[in-house]
């Protein structure tokens, strides 16, 4: 078993890539994801095949990815916000060609250039699928670094079995807090299951091509319900997420990564004061947790959704409570911190407002 | 006893081209399935074929194919080189692709010195759009965004894109050639032969710029371009060896 180590968020994620098999790295400075980078060039020049690129741009940095990941790497690439818009070309060109690939967004403030502060202002771009196209990716939301170090495996290993690009996203603070992290045992990038699909020379087979211009309508409408099956699948097999004092809960805080790890503490709080509140913390964001969040509405009346920008999740958690419950909201947008006090106002507010202390 | 003199190379399917009548990308296909057999590298080349009318290769060249983004492909042909260094990998690019939305993929990766080989087909327009102006037009030619055409005033001059390439201290060989006649074509297959070496001998960057008809979006018959590239495109292209630090190899 490895030792533990305290370790910030963004050389967490970099490490345990390395550690998942990854061999191929190519990104581009911003901030506040650099120290991600950086490990990832000191890790890969430590590996005799490990491979580091700084690429000129975003755009070929996720084009690099996607060369990598044809030619059978597990391959990845990380930057913030502003830099996610400019991958999502190559993002929706992953999807298609149905390559594997990890991409992690450190969340800042936006719109546009925004600030450095951590900000959830991303939800939409990363689960309706962000580029062009009839597409989705699976997004994963740590809120601790030993959850980050898990979930970077678990990335790497579905994008390898569904054969689709899989998003971690975090935010500045889950970039640059130390946590204490035990990293699992190393994969061998030459144990990893085979990938009889790549492209390394024709030799003693018939030569393939990976392609995504399907001229054909039919033939692209097939390729659009093969990748819907796909989504289907995953849909089926993989929602996850977290829960915590939800049994007897009256009031349940949705709330992801560091908008959790705030809403937590708060939600503590109010439990010592007496308040039957509890957490949902969707662990992936797509595919959305949707029946942990059915299920509780035969006794939770009152959600909150909880987010770190005007509303994003509230829509999904809407729609996953099929109008059951009534959905509150409370958030700050543009790179604001809330603090457990703030939330654990808000929370008392509805709570006393909907009358759940009275039986 | 009858001896066969010519016929389709190996690594060219048994396909129908295609391409317009006088068009210069089946030349350069066939060129390309050659030298892969003369090289005796078709079973370990993988080809990055663009946006753009060649988009379609892989229905031709018998080797591996990974499509790109427009512009694209000298990254995505880094990430594949970088990953599996003894394969030969070769992007085929357009004017549109190479020289305007891709020219920073294309100038980076040449100016890491990427061991990877270009294969540039300037015919002067977007063929696959249309026919519009195209970063290589020449000042004064029609395109159907160039009403009355190029005004290099109103449009900017044709982008010396191999030029521009040879000053990047990576690039190890930049040359231009023409299809405008047999010779010009041998003289092309010699270039793009000697770009592979480049790639097989790991000695860097290598690129092949050829100049190409396109009757079709020129409204010319295919004599008539073949003309225009001898006449017209090669006075401000001119065919030469715009770098070389290799050598003879």
């Amino acid at each position: 078993m490895s030792e533990k180590r305290l370790m910030r968020g963004n050389h967490t994620i970099a490490e345990a890539a390395v550690r998942a098999g990854c061999r191929f790295y190519a990104g581009y400075p911003i901030t506040p994801q650099n120290e991600f980078t950086e490990y990832a060039a000191s890790a890969m020049a430590k590996l005799p095949d490990g491979i580091f690129i700084q690429a000129e741009s975003e755009v070929a940095a996720i084009n690099m990815v996607i060369g990598a990941s044809m030619a059978g790497a597990r391959a990845m690439t990380s930057s913030s916000s502003p830099g996610i818009s400019l991958k999502q070309e190559g993002i929706s060109f992953l999807a298609a060609l149905e390559l594997p690939a990890v991409i992690v967004n450190t969340m800042r403030g936006g719109p546009g250039l925004g600030n450095i502060a951590p900000a959830q202002g991303d939800y939409f771009q990363a689960t309706r699928g962000g580029g062009h196209g009839d597409y989705r990716t699976i997004v994963l939301a740590p809120a601790s670094g030993q959850e980050s170090a898990d979930l970077t495996r678990m990335a790497f290993d579905y994008a390898d079995k569904y054969r689709t690009p899989v998003m971690i996203i975090g935010d500045g603070m889950m970039g640059q807090m130390m946590e204490p992290v035990e990293f699992p045992e190393p994969v061998d990038p030459n144990e990893l299951p085979p990938r009889p699909w790549i492209l390394d020379g024709a030799r003693g087979r018939p030569s393939r091509f990976i392609r995504s211009l399907l001229l054909d309508p039919e033939v692209e409408e097939e390729l659009n319900w093969k990748l819907f099956r796909t989504y289907e699948t995953i849909t089926r097999e993989i929602p996850s997420c977290d829960t915590y004092e939800t049994e007897d809960a009256r009031l349940i805080v949705a709330a992801y990564g560091t908008a959790a790890r705030i809403a937590k503490g708060a939600i503590k709080k109010l439990r010592e004061k007496g308040l039957k509140v509890g957490l949902l913390r969707p662990v992936t964001l797509w595919p959305f947790p949707e029946q942990s969040f059915l299920e509780l509405t035969n006794h939770v009346k009152d959600f909150l959704a909880f987010e770190m920008s005007t509303g994003q999740m509230l829509d999904d958690v809407k729609l996953a409570t099929q109008g059951k419950s009534n959905v509150h909201f409370y958030g700050r947008p543009g790179g604001i911190i809330p603090t457990p006090d703030e939330i654990a106002g808000e929370i008392q507010k509805i709570y006393h407002h909907q009358h759940l202390e009275e039986d | 006893m009858t001896t066969k003199v010519f016929q389709r190379p190996k690594y060219l399917k048994d396909a129908v081209f295609h391409y317009c009548p006088g068009c210069g990308h089946s030349i350069i296909h066939r060129l390309l399935a050659e030298i892969m057999e003369e090289l005796d590298i078709g079973e370990r080349a993988i080809c990055v074929p663009p946006a753009g009318c060649a988009v379609l290769a892989y229905n031709y060249l018998d080797i591996d194919m990974g499509e790109a983004a427009h512009g694209r492909s000298p990254a995505v042909a880094t990430g594949i080189k970088r990953v599996l260094p003894d394969r030969i990998v070769f992007s085929y690019q357009g004017d549109g692709d190479i020289a305007a939305i891709g020219t920073a993929e294309t100038i980076h990766a040449a100016n890491r010195g990427e061991n990877i080989t270009v294969v540039f087909v300037n015919n002067g327009v977007y063929g696959m759009t249309g026919g519009q102006m195209a970063p290589t037009t020449l000042p004064g030619q029609n395109s159907t965004t160039t009403p009355g055409g190029r005004d290099t005033a109103r449009d900017g001059a044709p982008l010396d894109l191999s030029e521009i390439i040879g000053i990047t201290r990576g690039s190890a060989y930049i040359e231009r050639t023409a299809l405008h006649s047999p010779k010009s074509i041998r003289q092309t297959k010699k270039a793009l032969t000697k770009a592979f070496k480049v790639q097989i001998k790991e000695l860097g960057f290598s690129l092949v710029e050829v100049l190409s008809p396109c009757p079709t979006n020129w409204k010319m018959t295919p004599v008539e371009a073949t003309k225009w590239v001898k006449n017209e495109m090669t006075k401000f292209f001119p065919i030469k060896v715009i770098k070389d630090e290799v050598g003879e190899i």
